[in-house]
């Protein structure tokens, strides 16, 4: 099942697209212990859709989307911790608000520069972010990390217990949000725009699209994305490390979008939970080793499903139409 | 009347190798014009130019009597300059429709826009598919452009410049990699396009050039050789030397 939008197609939901959420409300009951997991993997959708927007959609191929992430979880944090700023909701916004600022700023830098040129950039901001955080002690807490966020009952009622029951919900609510506006825009005339330019960007200039306006455009709203995934890690564990920016959170964030399966919309979801629920297991099984199960898992997905674990199930169930369009995401 | 299209003094050099020199050219509302000329001459780099997509060394582009001569081609498409490629530039994975829709919904101001779902903007979709049908394409609308023949993908490629509903439009070879039996269903579309659009071809085919061009410009090596009526053209003894010459060499 593509979810490429355009013109040609029925953008009503269809119901396979309800099966995250009933996995995720039976996972709610079904599996209270692991909660917290799910609340993480969760957050990580939420990151990966962001991601998907930009490099799934409009082509935009980034190794620095962590910084959004980060700064979100450190605005999210710090007003928590050091500001007094407790509400979790204003937390939040001012953590998309950062988070999207730093996405215009820095996109209408850099998105005047394609490919591996590209790709340095981002790498290069998320790292002088990462620098930053370590060296603003004060402000972060540095390389021990910045606890003791404070973070208010969610509209005053639901306080975050040590189940982490309320997180979960509260995460699926965001993320439900995040899902419901990244699908509008997909399929929206701008996200079909978006397809156009990571199909032909020559085309689109000449149709007379304002391609770098566009792209400075989408990087910032998938910026916010990536900014509120960020709050919601910091407000659910009251903690912030120097883990949530710099090459590595980026880096694994491609891999989970890559298993999953890029640009189709559901990849982002497919992906974290695989990636996480892997590491979880392997990692209690050899605690020594987990990565090579991880590296593996994504040789076999590059070598033998190019649309990632999405575009497997593509090829095999029933309600995939339109399974030559899949060729549209392996770039 | 007046001209829609002008370039006055056009010039562009690489380094030391000049590529336009000095081009005066003009097209008014209705020409159908032909840019001929050996390989190298010029011809797509001058099309650049008027684009935008290349920026002039020195000389100005007049469109619609305004100095367009640094503005970004997002702008000269809004003042009705369009164009097509010489070698195909589609949106490959994307069915024929939303090709041809794209551009109609760049043209209409409809392509920012976030909310609503793009299938649900009946009039884009009408457009498209009407003007795809003009093209006989009606029975490929949802079919992606990868998936067709090379020749139907040439007629994809001029549907989205007519998408965009341009004043001025530039065929960069349109014929291009087109078996000969195929040229002409594209020369009868060409024929058929709306009469006030002013059209500048660029193309190899001589045989298609001297059926629909009415006016010839020969460029060689960066500059204008001559300029006239097909008839004029064809008995002038330089544009028989450039192209005999040619053939020698090859």
């Amino acid at each position: 099942m593509m979810h490429t939008g355009g013109y040609t197609v029925d953008s009503r939901i269809r119901w396979p697209e309800w099966l995250p959420w009933i996995a995720a409300l039976a996972a709610f009951f079904l599996l209270p212990e692991y909660l917290s997991l799910g609340a993480r993997i969760l957050i990580y959708i939420l990151f990966a859709l962001s991601l998907d927007l930009i490099l799934g959609y409009a082509g935009i191929i980034t190794l620095g989307h962590s910084a959004f992430f980060g700064l979100g979880a450190y605005v999210a944090g710090i007003l928590g911790a050091k500001v007094g700023v407790t509400e979790p909701f204003v937390q939040m916004v001012a953590a998309a608000a950062a988070a999207g600022l730093l996405g215009a700023l820095t996109g209408a830098v850099i998105l005047r520069t394609r490919a591996l040129t590209l790709l340095m950039l981002t790498l290069a901001i998320t790292s002088i972010i990462l620098e930053i955080a370590n060296k603003a002690t004060w402000l972060t807490g540095g390389a021990d990390g910045l606890s003791g966020v404070v973070v208010a009952p969610i509209l005053g009622a639901f306080k975050f217990d040590l189940f982490g029951k309320t997180a979960f919900l509260y995460c699926l609510a965001v993320l439900f949000l995040g899902w419901f506006l990244a699908r509008r825009l997909i399929y929206s005339p701008f996200g079909a725009m978006l397809t156009g330019i990571r199909e032909n960007t020559q085309r689109m200039h000449a149709i007379g699209a304002p391609v770098y306006w566009r792209l400075v455009g989408v990087y910032t709203l998938s910026a916010v994305m990536a900014g509120v995934a960020g709050a919601l890690l910091t407000q659910t564990n009251q903690f912030v490390g120097l883990n949530v920016l710099g090459f590595e959170p980026s880096g694994e964030l491609l891999v989970m979008l890559i298993l999953g399966g890029v640009g189709r919309l559901y990849g982002a979801f497919i992906g974290p939970v695989a990636y996480l629920v892997a590491q979880d297991l392997l990692a209690k099984q050899f605690p020594e080793y987990w990565y090579f199960g991880i590296g593996l898992l994504l040789v076999v997905v590059v070598l033998f499903a190019r649309g990632g674990i999405l575009g497997l199930i593509d090829k095999w169930m029933p309600f995939s139409k339109r399974a030559p369009s899949a060729r549209a995401s392996a770039r | 009347m007046d001209a829609v299209l002008e370039t006055r003094t056009l010039c562009k050099s690489f380094g030391a190798l000049t590529v336009a020199q000095n081009i005066d050219f003009q097209l008014r509302p209705g020409d159908r014009h032909a840019l001929i000329g050996p390989n190298g001459a010029g011809k797509t780099t001058f099309v650049n130019m008027l684009m935008g997509a290349l920026r002039p060394s020195s000389g100005r582009i007049l469109l619609g009597g305004e100095d367009v001569t640094r503005a970004p081609q997002a702008q000269r498409v809004k003042r009705g300059l369009g164009r097509t490629f010489q070698i195909n530039t589609l949106f490959r994975n994307l069915p024929v429709l939303d090709n041809v829709a794209l551009a109609v919904a760049e043209r209409r101001g409809i392509a920012p826009r976030m909310w609503r779902a793009a299938g649900s903007y009946k009039e884009i979709k009408n457009e498209s598919t009407e003007l795809l049908a003009t093209l006989g394409l009606a029975d490929d609308l949802t079919t992606p452009v990868i998936d067709l023949p090379y020749g139907k993908q040439r007629l994809v490629e001029i549907a989205i410049a007519l998408g965009q509903q341009p004043r001025v439009l530039l065929l960069d070879e349109p014929a291009a990699g087109v078996p000969s039996a195929e040229t002409e269903r594209i020369l009868q579309l060409l024929e058929k396009l709306p009469s006030e659009i002013a059209i500048l071809i660029i193309e190899h085919d001589m045989d298609l050039v001297f059926r629909f061009a009415r006016r010839i410009t020969v460029l060689v090596q960066g500059e204008v050789l001559v300029e006239g009526r097909p008839e004029e053209i064809a008995r002038d003894r330089r544009v028989h030397d450039v192209y005999l010459g040619e053939q020698h060499h090859a």
